[in-house]
């Protein structure tokens, strides 16, 4: 009994140490914000600045909140399948590639096949699936680093897919004029994800129900993670691959899954947004992979890879960066909130180190009261905590 | 044809720079993802100086200025990929990935700063580092940078420290044995690759057009070398075999549409695609005997055995 309960207090220490180097980084990230603002413009830093990107959607209430679910729910997709991946031992990098793979798929089936929203969801998820793969085989069969291939294939999907959509001007989903993919309002209202009302609750015209699908996969990714035989298995691979293939586990199947559902996921995003109408493709931009795929990692790290916990970092990330939106840009360039979460990635890396010190605080707190507890974990990581008992 | 040999040229140059940058750092023991960062922060370090010089300023001081702005920055930058991996034995790639997205904000919050407006472009003169051999424009990047590809194969390979170096990246623990500072040799490694790919990057963007918008960034090009560097199996003289190999494509891509080449109907994301395709084979066909540092992305620990 005395035994369970503290157990039940270790586990509840060891979640509210990642809570807290969450936010942790978070404050700090801000607060590196803040001095860059003052430093641009002292004067207007404060009110105009800082007061906005806190304030983030809320700072122009319907329409503000509205963007930032548009833009969370793809958010939460990428930084999924991120987190799903550092769970089964892999990093993800591709996200980017998968991502625009599956807006590939999503347009393609909307402009050209004219299929209703779900089917083209589907598509967006299995080019993603399919871009998410290829990384996953060459780590399993030829045992290259998967962050390597990712960054390649990013690259390679890019002019892929701007190839096929641009084909010099003439590409069907090519609209000359707006030199983008066509607009799926005009040209295929059936493959607009339903918006429910969400629309003119905020006033926008894209807000859908792809925010309740994302939180939704959310859910799913975190059960099959943590209740099922299948999850547990993906998970081993990546704690240690030999030990797992001791146990029995096909450890190249289940590198090669891991990689293919985080792309799928990663997929499904893209179509949550482009299938929401949230904007088009531009097939001339070569130079830049969508930034959805490397915002993802940063929500990925915040939530530490929890897929409940994404959701919450996704809104955030999203919440803040509407919010610089709104910065007035006589005085701040826009990118200060891009800055915040870059700094708040760079804390990230090292937030195993923030978790050490928390729980060595957390500890030191405790030992006034209680002199005879086990010997305080210390600065090792809180994984290790769990072993003992079994031992 | 003139026009093909200028652009791989240039363009070979830089990848070779950065390349070379992420084989010192490998060496050593850290991934350097970072290389895509390291470019745009040391460009930028580089384009506010000869932007931000007074008109009269003699061409030599103005090179040199611009070479060793661009360098420091580089290297400043790397410290923070340096301190995060060797210091607080963070997770090298995600390390590296935070700086990327870092660089980029901080480059275009810089520069619109510096322009007082909404705009992240900068206008400067590039003629003082242009010269011409013959009908061919070339820049002073492509001396310079033969020169320090010969230091690099001579410190890497004729020195002591070179020795150390790669012994670092490939035990740590046997090198910490005989005495060799580990952590003091891999803050080397990141920082002569935070100032090769400082001046890479302003190798990059100067010489090619008078204005640059920060927006883009490096366009990939730091992704590129690290493709380059994998493809030229950490040697100094591969990767410059390879870069030029990549830049060969690189600047098909460039000229596809305005020559004869167009009547291949290829497309320059075609041209694009094929050096990340290239390095995907020799990647499949080299990687049972990789030339990879062993050590490397694992952070050193003294007590671990």
């Amino acid at each position: 009994m005395g035994k369970q309960k503290r157990s039940l207090g270790d586990a509840l220490r060891q979640r509210s140490s990642g809570v807290l180097a969450a936010l942790l980084c978070i404050v700090i990230g801000m607060l590196c914000g803040l001095v860059v603002l003052f430093v641009i413009n002292a004067e207007h830093a404060w009110g105009d600045g800082f007061i906005r990107i806190l304030k983030g959607g809320f700072y122009d209430f319907p329409y503000g909140v509205g963007k930032t679910l548009t833009s969370a729910a793809p958010l939460i997709m990428t930084g999924l399948s991120v987190a799903f991946a550092f769970k089964t031992g892999l990093f993800n990098i591709g996200a980017a590639g998968q991502y625009t793979l599956g807006a590939f798929g999503g347009l393609y089936c909307a402009l050209v096949l004219h299929l209703p929203w779900y089917l083209c969801l589907l598509a967006a998820t299995l080019f993603g699936a399919v871009w998410g793969a290829i990384p996953g085989i060459f780590k399993a069969y030829l045992n290259i680093n998967e962050v390597i291939t990712s960054i390649m294939f990013n690259w390679i999907g890019l002019y892929l897919v701007n190839e096929i959509i641009y084909a010099r001007g003439t590409g069907v989903m090519y609209d000359a004029r707006g030199t983008r993919t066509w607009k799926l309002a005009d040209n295929a209202p059936a493959a607009l994800i339903p918006s429910c009302g969400m629309s003119e609750l905020f006033h926008t015209n894209n807000t859908t129900i792809a925010i309740f699908l994302a939180i939704a996969m959310a859910i799913v990714i975190w059960v099959v993670l943590d209740k099922t035989t299948f999850g547990y298995e993906l998970k081993a691979v990546g704690l240690n691959k030999n030990a797992a293939r001791y146990a029995g586990i096909n450890e190249k199947k289940n590198i090669i899954l891991s990689m293919t559902i985080a792309g799928a996921l990663a997929g499904f995003g893209a179509g949550l947004f482009y299938l929401s109408g949230g904007g088009e493709w531009n097939p001339l931009n070569s130079t830049s992979l969508p930034g959805m795929g490397f915002n993802g990692i940063a929500t990925a790290l915040l939530a530490a890879s929890h897929p409940i916990g994404t959701v919450f970092s996704s809104l955030f990330i999203s919440h803040i960066t509407v919010g610089g939106a709104f910065l007035p840009t006589k005085y701040f360039p826009t990118e200060i909130a891009d800055l915040i979460s870059g700094i708040i990635i760079y804390l990230c890396a090292f937030s195993m180190l923030f978790r050490g010190f928390i729980i060595k605080a957390i500890n030191r707190g405790k030992q006034g009261t209680n002199v005879n507890a086990e010997p305080a974990p210390g600065g090792k990581p809180p994984v290790q905590a769990p072993k003992k008992e079994g031992v | 044809m003139l026009l093909l040999l200028k652009y791989t040229l240039l363009y070979g140059i830089v990848l070779m720079l950065v390349a070379l940058g992420g084989m010192f750092s490998e060496h050593s023991g850290v991934i350097n993802i970072a290389l895509e960062g390291i470019m745009v922060v040391g460009s930028l370090g580089g384009v506010l100086t000869v932007a931000m010089l007074p008109k009269g300023t003699p061409p030599v001081v103005v090179v040199v200025a611009a070479v060793v702005v661009a360098a420091l920055s580089g290297m400043i930058y790397s410290l923070l990929l340096a301190f995060a991996s060797i210091n607080l034995k963070a997770d090298q790639t995600i390390g590296g990935t935070a700086l990327n997205m870092l660089a980029t904000a901080i480059a275009m919050i810089l520069a619109k700063n510096f322009n007082g407006s909404t705009s992240a472009k900068i206008s400067y003169t590039n003629k003082d580092f242009l010269f011409k051999i013959g009908g061919l424009e070339l820049s002073i990047f492509i001396p310079l940078g033969i020169v320090l590809l010969a230091l690099s194969y001579i410190i890497m390979y004729k020195t002591r420290f070179g020795l150390r170096l790669r012994a670092c990246g490939e035990h740590p623990q046997a090198a910490d044995s005989v005495g060799i500072n580990v952590y003091k040799m891999r803050y080397a490694g990141v920082l002569i690759s935070g100032m090769l790919g400082g001046i890479g990057g302003l190798a990059y963007v100067i010489p090619s057009v008078q204005t640059w918008n920060f927006e883009v960034g490096v366009a990939g090009t730091g992704f590129l070398a690290l493709a380059v560097m994998i493809f030229g199996q950490w040697k100094p003289v591969h990767i410059f075999g390879a870069a030029m190999f990549f830049a060969v494509f690189k600047s098909l891509a460039n000229i596809a549409d305005s020559t004869f080449l167009a009547q291949l109907g290829w497309s320059s994301n075609i041209y694009n695609m094929m050096p990340f395709i290239a390095s995907m084979v020799i990647l499949a066909f080299t990687s049972k005997k990789s030339m990879a540092p062993k050590a490397e992305g694992i952070p050193y620990d003294k007590g671990s055995r």
